[in-house]
């Protein structure tokens, strides 16, 4: 055991330095010069843009870009935002909790009602209900998050005055609120953004697990349980679905992805401020150091979450590590 | 291309499949021939008139500068799908080409591919783009496209990649090789018909999902520029008269959710037909 998880740790170090090389060239490598957009509308002269391109290193052959890119990285230094004049590290640790908080809420919903519906799913396949279940799962795929989130900020936040539609706490909430009133604050700003995430991603975890139920219903224990009498709620929940629970953890590797990217645009909407709405506002201020920062942190997350689920469905199924 | 005939055939046959095949050709047919029967959204902005909500001229109303909505939802579906199409058909034909060589050759080859395939799936596909697109000012749509597919066939690679894989060992495969048939001649007439199913399947559920990325960067104003019309750029642009006009932004959202669920519900019953199992 302890061998294969070396191994596949060794493998996920390999991944995450070929996507940092990726990420490396990508942004030496994209065609105009960053630096010419840092004026804004007023162009700049050719004595700034030396100036520049010596602060960030950029007059360094690529060579030494990177082995300063490197070090930068070991000591946690990702160089300075252009917007915000601080380093991005500090941005980044200001900036994921708020995002841990959405992406966790968001799972646990998923994790709730994604997986009893694709149970269900599973256990009336092919009947109507699963036919509209699948259809309804997909539409929320099929929608913009942007285009949701606006919908509801503007629907449940404005037209109906019934949640905060932006932000993360109520600026006017008085400083001596005690920390029930608090909690019920953020909470009351959590619901759309929590809202319109699961909607667009639900369909991913219903559909694993659907399908993963299909296989083991079709396997002859289910069909002694039956044999025995056992009443079909017991079969569903006691027998089958503790084994299609295993292979719907695989799904959290693949579904982080998504989620991420869907906070891009959910954040955006709604002033969450977490590292999607940093990652938005970046692009709109061509702040390259802050967004190659977050991209280098989203990439470490995708990675550290796929090494950790493979671990975590070895552990649970020891067929995965003989193969 | 007999089983691709089969799976178009079966997907047809399927409930779900055929409404969302049925809806497809209708936003393709309107997108191909709407723009010329609707007034051009360009030619009369008016600003003092600013936007009217939903009425008998303007179905579905009209926007800041007075331009019909219809139109311009019409006139971004041929962006929208343009763009998808093309972008999809680049990310196929890399991806297949990837996984063919990367399956069928193995060795060191097929290991730094997929170490790179590894590593660009760890970046969310987005990011990637961000990184890119940010440079230009003004972006343009043949840049859009070219990047938008060079960034979508890691995961297709792999699936053809897979496949190879097992078709490798089929005793026909061997019966080539052992008849002596070129590299080349086993990839395109051995291996690259056994993979179009599971391709097919691939590139339609990516065409819905090209479609929300394009959306998502125009939102972020580094997709398709206006004042050319696109569902994201509308949508953009519609956040400023969220309370006053919000029927400015709900039209292209519906579009793009009517558009992106036909594309998957076709592709589900495509691969319900490609892959028995998943039914």
């Amino acid at each position: 055991m302890s061998g294969w998880v070396l191994r596949r740790a060794l493998q996920a170090a390999v991944t995450f330095l070929v996507a940092l090389a990726i990420l490396f060239v990508l942004m030496r490598a994209a065609p105009g010069d960053p630096l010419l957009r840092l004026g804004g509308d007023r162009p700049i002269s050719p004595k700034e843009i030396a100036v520049l391109r010596a602060r960030y290193g950029l007059d360094q052959p690529v060579g030494r870009q990177l082995t300063a890119f490197l070090q930068g990285l070991v000591h946690g230094d990702l160089g300075v935002s252009i917007e915000y004049g601080r380093p991005v590290t500090a941005l980044l640790a200001e900036r994921l909790p708020a995002t841990l908080l959405l992406g966790g809420s968001v799972l646990l919903l998923n994790f709730t009602v994604g997986l009893w519906l694709g149970v269900r799913q599973a256990v009336r396949r092919g009947r109507r209900e699963d036919r509209w279940l699948t259809t309804l799962s997909l539409a929320g795929y099929a929608m913009p998050s942007f285009w949701l989130g606006l919908v509801l900020a503007w629907l449940v936040g404005i037209h109906w005055r019934l949640l905060p539609a932006a932000g993360m706490q109520d600026p006017l909430l008085s400083s001596h609120a005690g920390w029930g009133t608090r909690a019920v604050d953020v909470l009351s700003h959590l619901v759309l953004p929590v809202l319109t995430l699961s909607v667009v991603s639900i369909a991913a975890t219903m559909r694993h697990q659907r399908s993963a139920m299909l296989e083991v219903l079709r396997l002859p224990y289910i069909l002694t349980a039956r044999a025995k009498g056992l009443p079909e709620r017991d079969i569903t929940w006691r027998h089958a679905w503790r084994n299609a629970l295993f292979p719907v953890i695989t799904l959290f590797g693949l579904w982080l992805p998504i989620l991420v990217t869907g906070s891009v645009f959910v954040e955006a909407v709604f002033a969450w401020p977490g590292l999607g709405s940093l990652a938005a506002g970046a692009v709109g201020n061509r702040d390259y150091p802050l967004l190659m920062g977050t991209s280098l942190l989203v990439a470490a997350l995708v990675v550290a979450s796929g090494f950790a689920t493979d671990v975590a469905y070895a552990l649970l199924d020891p067929r995965v590590r003989l193969a | 291309m007999r089983p691709v005939l089969d799976a178009l055939a079966a997907a047809w046959h399927h409930p779900q499949g055929r409404i969302g095949a049925f809806i497809l050709l209708i936003v393709a047919v309107t997108a191909i021939v709407g723009p010329w029967l609707l007034p051009d959204p360009l030619s009369q902005p008016d600003i003092l008139i600013g936007s009217t909500p939903p009425g008998l001229g303007h179905p579905f109303g009209t926007d800041q500068l007075n331009r019909d909505i219809l139109s311009r939802v019409v006139t971004g579906a041929r962006v929208s799908l343009g763009v998808a199409l093309l972008a999809v058909a680049l990310s196929m034909t890399l991806g297949a080409a990837v996984g063919l060589v990367s399956g069928y050759l193995g060795g060191v080859v097929d290991a730094v591919l997929m170490r790179l395939v590894d590593g660009a799936l760890a970046i969310p596909r987005l990011f990637i783009l961000l990184l890119v697109l940010a440079v230009w000012e003004r972006v343009p749509v043949l840049a859009l496209i070219l990047l938008i597919g060079a960034t979508g066939w890691f995961a297709t690679s792999r699936i053809v990649r897979a496949e190879v894989l097992r078709l490798r060992e089929e005793a026909y495969v061997r019966a080539a090789e052992a008849l002596g048939a070129r590299r080349r001649r086993i990839i395109f007439r051995h291996l690259l018909p056994n993979v179009v199913g599971p391709l097919l399947v691939t590139a339609t559920l990516a065409v819905g999902d090209v479609i929300l990325l394009e959306a998502g960067l125009s939102f972020l104003g580094l997709g398709i520029q206006p004042p050319m019309p696109s569902w994201g750029g509308m949508i953009l642009e519609s956040k400023e008269v969220l309370v006053s006009a919000p029927w400015a932004g709900i039209f292209p959202g519906l579009a793009i959710v009517i558009t992106v669920l036909s594309a998957n519900l076709f592709g589900d019953a495509l691969r319900d037909a490609v892959d028995p199992r998943s039914a």
